[in-house]
Formats: C-alpha cells, structure tokens, sequence
C-alpha cells in the first residue's frame, strides 16, 4: 500500500480570505468546493457467526455539517453490507454498481454471492478509477462458503481480507484502542460493544466524524440494524 | 433425407413447415460420424475420454489434433465433430473463464461456464448468415465454492444437460448402454459409485469394445481427469495409466469373446 504525498508547493502565498486552504483542515482540503465528505469514523469486526458493521453518522463540507444523522452503511445484497467512506458522492455511486453487479450475478448463478466477490467488484471500481474517487469502503457480511468476512478497501484500490477494519478519517485516534481491545473469536455482543466504544471514542476526538452511532449486524440469520443516539454515547460528552 | 431439395434446409434461420431447423440437424448429423467421446462423473471426479482417429500413418498424433482441452485451472472440455468447429468453442469457453475470474474474482461455476458456452453455440443457430457447430463438447468442471464436481455436454443446437454419464460421436449409442451398467448414478445404484482409477479403466475398455479392427481406422485415446487425486486440476491422465488400462480392456474383451465360443460349442 503507499499514500501519495501531495505536498504544496513552496511558492504558495497565502491570501486568507480567497485561498481554496481557507478554513480547511488537512482531511477536507482535498474536496472541491461543495463537495459532501463523510469525513468519518467506520468500523467492522468478522465474530464467530457473522459480522457487525459500524459508522458515526456525520456529513460535512468543510466546517459544515450537512447532515447529522445520515447512514454510512449501505447494503450491497441480503448479507453483504458496507461501511463507506470519503466523498459522499463517490461511494454512492461505487454501492450502487456493485449492488447492480451483485444482483445480476445471483440470478445468474442462483445462488447466494460470496463476500470475497463483493468485495472483488468494490476493489475493481475503485482501483480502476482511482485518479478520479475518493473513496475508501470496508465490505462485510455473511456467505455460506466463509461465513462472517471483513474486507478493507482503503483509498488506492487494494483489497484485504481482515478479522476487523477501521476506515475513515477518525480511525487514526482508535488504531491503538482497538488493536489492544480486539481479540480472535469474539461473540457477537462483544464485537458490537467493542464496535460502539471505538467509534465513540473516535467522534470524541476527531472533528469531523460525530453524531449517532448506526451499527449492522449481519448473520445467517439475517440483518439487525441499531444505533445509539447522540446522548447515550458510551464516550465523550453528551449531546455533541 | 426428406428435407432435401424442399428449400428448408438452407438457412438455419428458417423453421420448416414440420417445425424442424434442418441446419442443425445436419450440424448433428457431424457429430454422428465423428470419434466416439465420452464422460463419467465418478465418486471422486470426472473422466474424459476421446477416441481420435487417426487419419494418416505418420501423424505426430500425441501432440496434434487434439481434443481434450483444459479450459482454466478446475474445468476442461472434450470435444467430438469438426475438431476446428471445437477448438473455436474452447476459445471462447476459456475467454468466458478468464473474463469471470477478472470480474468476479473467483472461479466460474460449472453450470455458468456451460451455459454460457450454450449460448455461444445457440447463437450460431439463429443467424441466416451463420452455421451452426458441428461439435458436441463435453465440459467437466469443479465448483470449488461448493466444492462439487459435475459433468455437462452441449450440442450444437446450443441445448445442454448435465450428466452422470454422456457420450457423443460414432459409437453414443452402445456407449451409453455400456455405461448404465456402471455404478455412476447415485439414485439407482446400491453400494459405491465408482472412482476415477476404475472410470479410467471401464472407459477404455466402452471404447475398444465399440471398435472393429477390420473396419474402423487406428485411433489414439485421448483422456483427462479432474479428481481429487489431481487436487482438483484438470489434468492429463498419465501416460502409463491409459496404457495399463488398455490392456486391462483388451484382456477383458478378450476373455469375454472365449467365454462367448466356449458356450458355443457346448
């Protein structure tokens, strides 16, 4: 994986009140003018039987916040579920391809899609038009080849297959908290607990993911969706 | 045949009067004439087997003309009819391969491979200025999603099944009451179905029972596996086990024509 540096140039003066920098944090700076960011806090952990996935629900341009209880999770097909991040724009339209294409290859095949394929399609889009997204999307869900699966699709278009991901422009704040608090084979409740406090913990500190917790639980069974709304946060003051 | 002469039988795109596509037919009626092909699916994978006639005494036949082909890593196909007609079949089933592992990131499903190769082929029956194959083609292949293994053949009119046993060329007929004796069908048979090392053997001797030394020409067998033991790939039978199963045959056939005169003379 590598990041691309795109330093500015030295030659830049600063006119604070035209400059494109204005009001601009190192995470939004890179969005054209108008341009919705789920500037975000995303998150699945595979449990024994499934898998949860988890998001903070703000929407912002730039300073603003566009939306304060939208739903990053967005479901690809019956068991197969994702956690978007980036440009609000871009990974609407990536699920809405890969829900067509997943769609179009159950009734082919006739039978249930793997995640490992959802997540195949997801990296495709998103490493063949990677000049022109911003978009980096963790795929999770169920299948009855290799039960609950995590995959990380994080912004050049690689593709990972992980026992949990976190995404988004919080996750930097909960690398350490949730590498120390995650363990193999956990049981679902564990893994949503775990889930909500990360997330939570993110919102706390990282300006531009904040708002409700939305989370997804995906088994053999089916889909429970839930959320903890912006006064019940199990971290950081209330009422955010 | 009645068809002749009437008009209908020019162009596949026109139906006759009796509702018939005598185009197709006629692509069937190649197939009838040509090296007996045959596939079993066993307890533990499928056998392909192709009887290859050769057609001058000095032909390099191991490696020319060949017509069982491997299509990707878990699926392979044998062909019998136009081998030309065939290997444009093989291309594009391997395109067809290709292209879904490129897409979808995992390996084509056996009824997805055939029923695309289906397609293909079926489309050659609707256009007045296309002929249809004259190759029936036998697809084996492993699911390893499902991890089941199945056998499928389709004709030139584009239909295609799946099977536990099939066969198609000159001698389809008696080689398919030879197989129904064999233990391959899981709803009739009591007891094991067979494996791929008794498949091997039982297909070798189908194939030389069918042959006439006075009349037919030399042929070369040509046969494949796609089993456990091969880890799932399709693979070339070896050499030494093709030759050790021919023997078995001839010995077999033999013994059963001395049993035949014995009785005789009684």
């Amino acid at each position: 994986m590598s990041y691309s540096t795109a330093l500015p140039t030295h030659h830049q003066t600063h006119n604070p009140l035209t400059d494109a920098y204005h009001g601009k944090s190192a995470e939004t700076r890179h969005l054209k003018p108008n341009e919705l960011s789920t500037g975000t806090t995303i998150m699945a952990i595979a449990f024994s039987s499934g898998v949860v996935l988890c998001a903070d629900s703000r929407v912002s341009t730039g300073t603003y916040i566009a939306n304060r209880a939208s739903d990053k999770i967005s479901q690809l097909h019956d068991h197969i579920w994702c956690c978007r991040s980036g440009s609000a724009a871009d990974t609407q339209a990536l699920t809405d391809y890969v829900r067509h294409y997943l769609g179009q290859l159950a009734v082919e095949t006739g039978r249930v899609p793997e995640v490992k394929v959802a997540a195949h399609l997801m990296r495709r889009l998103c490493y063949e038009n990677k000049d022109n997204l911003m978009a980096g999307v963790i795929v999770g869900g169920w299948d009855p080849v290799e039960g609950g699966s995590v995959y990380n699709i994080p912004l050049g278009g690689a593709c990972m297959s992980m026992p949990f991901a976190i995404g988004g422009s919080g996750s930097t704040y909960i690398y350490g908290l949730v590498d120390s608090e995650f363990k193999e084979g956990m049981t679902k409740e564990e893994a949503v607990a775990l889930c909500k406090k990360a997330v939570s913990h993110a919102m706390s500190r990282d300006g531009s993911s904040g708002g409700i917790i939305r989370t997804c639980v995906v088994t053999g069974d089916g889909c429970e969706r839930e959320y903890v709304s912006g006064n019940r946060l199990p971290y950081g003051p209330a009422g955010w | 045949m009645a068809s002749s002469g009437s008009g209908y039988d020019l162009s596949s795109s026109t139906f006759s009067p009796d509702g018939r596509i005598f185009q197709i037919e006629y692509a069937s009626k190649a197939v009838e004439n040509a090296g007996t092909a045959l596939g079993l699916r066993c307890r533990d994978g499928i056998v392909l087997c192709v009887e290859k006639p050769l057609v001058h005494k000095m032909l390099v036949s191991e490696t020319t003309g060949r017509r069982i082909h491997t299509v990707d890593s878990h699926s392979g196909v044998a062909i019998t009819g136009f081998v030309s007609d065939g290997r444009q079949i093989v291309g594009r089933a391997r395109d067809e391969a290709a292209n879904y592992l490129e897409t979808y990131g995992t390996t084509i499903p056996p009824e997805v491979l055939t029923s695309r190769i289906s397609s293909y082929v079926h489309y050659f029956t609707l256009h007045g200025a296309l002929r249809p194959f004259g190759a029936s083609t036998l697809v084996a292949a492993y699911d390893p999603g499902t991890k089941e293994h199945s056998l499928h053949m389709v004709e030139p009119s584009g239909v295609s099944y799946e099977y536990y046993g099939c066969s198609a060329g000159r001698g389809r007929q008696s080689a398919r009451t030879e197989m129904e004796k064999l233990a391959i069908n899981p709803k009739q048979g009591e007891g094991e179905l067979i494996d791929v090392q008794e498949a091997v053997k039982q297909l070798a001797k189908i194939i030389y029972t069918l042959y006439d030394e006075s009349k037919d020409k030399p042929f070369e067998l040509e046969m494949s596996w796609l089993c456990e033991g091969s880890g799932w790939r399709h693979e070339g039978v070896p050499k030494d086990v093709i030759a050790s199963a021919v023997e078995w045959a001839k010995k077999e056939i033999e013994e059963a024509e001395e049993e035949d005169d014995d009785e005789m003379e009684e």
